[in-house]
């Protein structure tokens, strides 16, 4: 059987939005796949040594919210400070009561299934990161790097 | 359920943690060695079934008992 390749862009940075490419990316190893993500824009933080992510109720309609919230605290509350911070710590646990894996633990095995994690060149210099905040093991390069690959792969997603 | 050469329980875990931590006890197995996987993840069912179809491994036993989910898989 001929090894399969998974391409995925990842550009969103909150807690929520970390799942899906490092879900996506360990299983498609644990498949056999080939798999390489290209992390951009706010997709960078997912590469942080120290990750520090959030979820927001903000402009997102869809996020169930506990103890039928959204009905005490309409759009102009979730603007309150402290509210991001405090739904972050619930959705945190609600993850770990249900035994879904943390962000961290999903990115060590990708990393340990051998996943490539890419780091957008162009949008580290843009945001003045510096190299020394990511982990180990990211390679730097650019969106041509990134057809080399996605141009021979069976999946590409942009997430 | 048939005998088996190892066991592996994933109760309480979520997608994809059964399956990867089935992937990597499977790696330290040998070709022919039976894995018996216990999951209370109820779409574990479909993945288990997808996970072997696309793997090479067969999955000879998949079935319910007592709110538990139980897999029979031998490596190929």
């Amino acid at each position: 059987m001929e090894e399969k390749k998974l391409a995925i862009i990842a550009t969103k940075g909150s807690l929520d939005w970390a799942y899906p490419p490092f879900i996506l990316a360990s299983t498609a190893s644990a498949l056999g796949y080939e798999t390489q993500i290209f992390f951009t824009f706010y997709g960078l933080q997912l590469l942080k040594k120290k990750l520090a992510l959030e979820v927001t109720p903000l402009g997102n309609p869809g996020m169930p919210m506990p103890m039928g919230m959204d009905k005490w605290f309409p759009v102009l509350g979730l603007t309150l400070p402290g509210m991001q911070g405090m739904m972050t710590s619930m959705m945190k646990k609600k993850m770990k009561d249900k035994g879904v894996a943390s962000v961290e633990e999903l990115r060590d095995l990708c990393q340990e299934a051998e996943v490539k994690l890419i780091a957008c060149q162009m949008t580290v210099d843009l945001f003045d990161m510096n190299q020394a905040e990511f982990i180990d093991g990211v390679e730097y390069a650019g969106a041509a790097a990134f057809f080399e690959f996605a141009g021979q792969s069976d999946i590409c997603l942009y997430i | 359920m048939a005998d088996f050469d190892q066991e592996l329980d994933a109760s309480g875990l979520n997608c994809p943690l059964p399956i990867l931590r089935a992937k990597k006890t499977l790696n330290a197995m040998g070709s022919g060695q039976v894995l018996h996987v216990v999951a209370t993840d109820p779409g574990s069912v479909k993945d288990f079934d997808a996970f072997a179809k696309q793997t090479g491994n067969e999955l000879m036993e998949s079935k319910e008992d007592g709110g538990k989910f139980h897999f029979l898989i031998k490596k190929g």
